[in-house]
Parts: structure tokens; sequence; C-alpha cells
């Protein structure tokens, strides 16, 4: 293009090396250019630093996450309750450390199902073309397309008993959760690696290696799937900030996980009929939310940068 | 013109039958039988509950079903509430202009914001406004409708007094006084939505600027002494705004899925706090009808947008 600006300062400098060059693996060339965005390296910081929290935390943070206290109800943040405490007395950042758990590893979990359908989607899409191309692009549009939180709502609404009945409460509203923001989120990463598999496999490595006698299963393997995989990456990290909205969402709703289970989402529900008298409830739920994801959208955009300098979005 | 807007028409019929499919299978899939609390009753004969099952058609092939099904809803026959003990579609067409309001003034507030800002951080990019603008969109779009919400209501209604926390329907004020209140009400929830919307917007319409701002013909367009304001306008942000329109029109799930929580909050009456309520009250025709009115929504607003893209970039609509 003509003289175009890039979204970012980052994607124009040329990092000049010191010394004499060498050579340089693309591991560290990604990571050169990551280092640049301070703020995603900032983000990466903040979100080791709650990832540790939440793992680790509970066995720091003794307090237990159900022990009902009427004395203190209610109470603001103090030295012997942090984060304060909910309506039945219960330690809020005992009950934050464990459902940030829960909250963190739906987005991841919800990520990697979106990730594994979309790129196998798109590599059968990008590799076959013709008729079988047209229907799948059909079914990602038709997917763009569907009003995915009152479908994500309808489809809980269903089949939420019928779970629950088969592997118990927490697990089957986990695997229902993970499986449906993963089956709406998909789609992106599908048209992703859909238009990278059409650009790649016309390029002169592939055509050679097909000339060397490459089966097409390899061709995909060892040569385009490794090198479309950029922007894929990109849109996976976003992809967990957009999961851990969409479960909270739904335990904000009420209609996510069961009351036991302290979800960031479901705290806000919980906390939103006491916004008057306790907002350090909802205000500590809602921070966790927004930090996370803040931090995730930032690392997102740094990994843009270094991996994919020429989309915005 | 007219005929790209046909043909656009009779592209969006299949992707609703393919909508409605979903819908339906879905339903069909979902385990549990609509007359399970019949057969624990005992009052009920069981020949009562068969006559029952055959008048509905329950154990008719799915197709079958689906054909009735889809009929019945063309025809306007969308079933009865058994929460509300009233007609759906009545029900739904009550509550479905509150939900246009917000949703409409929301996307208004959204792009009023963005396309500003967007292109004049575009037109100094890396400036301190950009820098500043990038900032405050990354705040945005990472802030979640349900906390902001929240924010709102405990900045405004509970620590200021100044703005009203519930979205009601019957103004007791009429005239003057009437709008004016009917607008205080509307602040919060259309902020809400519209900024959150509004911080992706920018950086889309941002970087679609940049896209087109070093092109040779708009360089072309200032050489010939157009001043600086006629070129943005014209030249650049009429041809930036062709990607701008797909990403908005891709976001319109997300926007629709905002409203629900926005509705939610506030307790506006509109058809995505009718969809909470049916699930709550297992409300199975309200909750299907619903879901379907809102891919409806999302397959119309589609259509305003591939509309709005003929008419940005003319040789689209005469392929």
């Amino acid at each position: 293009m003509a003289g175009s600006t890039h979204a970012s300062p980052i994607a124009d400098v040329v990092v000049p090396l010191e010394g004499r060059p060498r050579r340089l693996s693309p591991g560290y060339e990604v990571w050169r250019k990551f280092r640049r965005h301070r703020m995603a390296v900032l983000s990466i910081a903040i979100l080791t630093l709650l990832t540790a929290a939440v793992l680790f935390g509970p066995l720091a943070w003794r307090m237990p996450i159900n022990e009902i206290d009427f004395t203190a109800r209610l109470s603001p943040p103090s030295w012997e309750h942090p984060f304060g405490t909910d309506d039945l007395g219960q330690d809020l950042l005992a009950r934050m450390l464990y459902g940030g758990r829960i909250s963190l590893a739906v987005g991841f979990a919800a990520m990697a199902v979106a990730i594994i359908v979309g790129t196998l989607i798109g590599a059968i899409s990008g590799i076959s073309r013709g008729s079988v191309d047209a229907v799948l692009m059909w079914i990602t549009d038709l997917f763009l397309a569907l009003p995915q939180l009152p479908l994500l709502l309808l489809v809980i609404y269903l089949f939420r008993d019928f779970l629950k009945g088969w592997v118990g409460p927490e697990g089957g509203v986990f695997i229902l959760i993970v499986l449906v923001i993963g089956a709406f989120r998909w789609m992106p990463v599908a048209r992703l690696v859909r238009a990278q598999f059409l650009s790649l496999r016309e390029k002169e490595f592939v055509e050679a290696a097909r000339a060397l006698g490459a089966t097409t299963p390899r061709l995909v393997m060892r040569h385009i799937l490794p090198n479309s995989l950029g922007p894929v990456i990109v849109a996976g990290t976003i992809d967990v900030a957009a999961a851990i909205i969409a479960e909270s969402t739904l335990s904000f709703l009420g209609l996510g996980f069961p009351p036991d289970i302290p979800t960031w989402g479901r705290l806000l529900y919980d906390a939103k009929d006491y916004l008057d008298i306790a907002p350090h409830w909802a205000l500590f739920a809602g921070a966790a939310i927004f930090l996370t994801v803040l931090a995730i959208n930032f690392i997102g955009d740094g990994l843009r940068d270094a991996l994919d300098p020429r989309r915005v979005m | 013109m007219g005929k790209y807007i046909l043909r656009r028409l009779i592209i969006a019929v299949p992707s609703l039958l393919g909508i409605s499919l979903i819908l339906f299978v879905l339903l069909a899939l979902a385990p549990g039988d609509p007359f399970g609390e019949l057969a624990t009753n005992s009052n009920i004969p069981p020949e009562v509950r068969e006559a029952l099952r055959v008048k509905f058609g329950i154990d008719d092939p799915i197709f079958v079903r689906y054909l009735r099904w889809l009929a019945a809803m063309l025809q306007g026959d969308w079933g009865f509430s058994f929460a509300s003990r009233i007609d759906v579609d009545k029900l739904i067409l009550q509550r479905v202009p509150t939900t246009l309001f917000v949703v409409g003034s929301s996307q208004i507030l959204a792009l009023a914001v963005a396309l500003p800002v967007g292109v004049y951080a575009a037109m100094r990019p890396y400036s301190i406004f950009d820098q500043i603008a990038n900032t405050f969109a990354f705040v945005g779009f990472s802030l979640p409708t349900f906390f902001t919400g929240l924010l709102l209501i405990l900045v405004f209604s509970i620590n200021l007094g100044w703005l009203p926390f519930v979205y009601r329907v019957d103004i007791a004020a009429t005239g003057w006084l009437w709008y004016w209140e009917y607008f205080k009400q509307a602040i919060m929830p259309i902020s809400v939505l519209g900024l959150f919307q509004a911080a992706s917007y920018t950086r889309y319409v941002r970087s679609a600027v940049l896209d087109v701002i070093r092109l040779d013909y708009v360089t072309t367009a200032r050489s010939k002494g157009l001043n600086e304001g006629k070129v943005v306008i014209k030249h650049v942000v009429r041809n930036a705004l062709i990607p701008v329109v797909t990403l908005v029109a891709l976001q319109m799930p997300a926007v629709f899925g905002g409203a629900i929580i926005t509705e939610q909050i506030f307790r506006i009456p509109g058809i995505g706090s009718l969809l909470i309520a049916a699930i709550l009250a297992n409300d199975t025709p309200v909750i299907m009808a619903v879901t379907f009115v809102f891919a409806c929504l999302v397959v119309i607003f589609n259509l305003l947008a591939d509309i709005i893209y003929g008419w940005l970039d003319p040789r689209i609509s005469y392929r």
C-alpha cells in the first residue's frame, strides 16, 4: 500500500542490532518486538501475579470460603478481612481467590475450544476450496450472525439440568459453559486460518515442498499450519478475555455457576443488591474482572504488534 | 441499487431459515418432555395424556414438527406465555420499541464519539491525543457493561442522587417534564452501552483512516487546493467508513447481548429483560420467540449495513 501508516509505532521501527549481526530465532524476534510494547510487558507481569494469586493464594490465605459469621456481616475491608465480607459474613478475599480460579480456567479452556474448532474448520476450508469451502464459510457466516448471548442463555437453560445429573453440578456447568462459549467464538479464528491458508498455499516454499512429493497432510502440518499461527495466537489471546467476560455475564445474570461457586461474575450478581450499604463487595469483584481483561487485551495488542502488525482488531 | 437491495434481501432468507433450524433442533434435542409435568400429575389419566401428545404431534418425525412450527411462526402464532398469561407476539410487540430505542440511541452515541475521536487520532498518529484516546479505548472495551452499569448507579444514583436507576414506562408527568424525566432515566443505560461500543469503534475508525490517509488520491485532493476539512470529510472518511461498516455490522450480535445486560441492570422493560425473566420462570415459548426476535434484529441490522455499504462503495452494488 502506498505509504500507509501502521496502526502502531512499533511496527515501523527497525531495531538496530548491537555488534555484528547474528542469527536470531523467530521466537527471540517476536520477543524483541513484543518487549517494545511497555503496557503489554506490564500486563504480563500483572496477569502472572493474578494467576499466581488465584493458584497459590488459597494456600496462603487459609480463611474458608463458606464460613458464615453473622457478627461480621457486610463489614468493609479490615485487617481481618482485607476485602471485607458479604451478607453472610463470608470472607471475600478467600471467595475471590477461589472464584478467580474458575473464571480464569473457563477463559483458557473456552479459548482452547475456540482455537481448535476454528483452526480445524479454517484449515479444511482453506485447503479443500470448492463446495466444501463454500458450505463451511456459509456456516461460519451464519454463526457470526447469531445473537450469541440469547443463544448462550437458551442452551444453558435447555441443557443445564441434563448435564448436572450426568457429571455433577460443578463439572456439568463448567463443561457446558466452556463448550458453549467456545462454540460461539471459533468463527473469527476459522476465517483467519482460511485466509492464511489461501495465501500460503500459493507461496513458493509450499510449491517447492509439493514438487518434492510432499503429501497434502504433510504440507498442511509441516509447512502451511505453522506459518499461519501468528494471527491465531493473537485472536486466541483476545478470546481468553472475551470468554472471561462471557462467563462473568452468565454468572451476573444468575444463570452461570451455582451460588456456592463464587466466580467473579457471581460475586457481582450477589453484590448488586447491596450496592448502597456494601459497595466494596461489587468493587473488588468488578475490578478483578476489569484488570484481568485489560491485561489480556494489552498482551493481545503487544502480540499483534510482534506477530501481525498489519491488523488492528 | 434496487436490484442490489433485493439480492441482499434474498440472501437474508436462508440465514433466517438456518437460525430457525438451529433454534428448533436445540429445543428438540433438549432433554425433558414438555408434557413431563402432566405425567406426574395423578389427576390426568394416561389416555388424556396420549390424546394431548397426538394433538400437538409430539411423536411426529422431527422435520414434520419443524415445518409445522415454522408455519405457525410465519402465521404469527407464537404460542402463549405461561408466566404472563398473554399471547407471546403481543408481549414481545409491547417491549420491542423500548429495546430498539435503547440500542438505537446507544449506537448513535457510539458513532458520535468514535468517528471524530478516531479520525482526529488517525490524523495525528502517535501524538499525545492519539495515545490518550487509545488508552481510553482499551479501558473502555475491557470494562464489562455489567460493571460500568453498577459503577454508574453507585456514583450517580446512590452517592449523588442525580439520576433514577429504575427505568419506568409510566412516568407520572406530562409535557416537557415527561421528556425530561424520560431523558434522565435513559442517560445511564444509553451511555453504558454506547461508550462500550464507542471504545471498539474508535479503534476501527482510527485504523481504517490510517489505511487511506496516505494514499495518492488524498495527496491529489490536497494538491488541488481543497481545504483540509473537505479532504478529510469527502475523501478520507467516506472511504475509511467502508471497512468500519463491516466491522460495526459484525458487532451487532454483541450489541444486542450488551442490551440484555443493560436492560437487566436498569430494569428496562425491553425484550432482553423479558428473556431473562422468561428463563427464570421456565417460560419456553417466550424464550424461543425472544431468541428468534433477537436473531431477526441482527439479520435486519446486517441488511441495513449491507445497504449502507452499497451506498458508500457503488462498485459493490453494480456487481
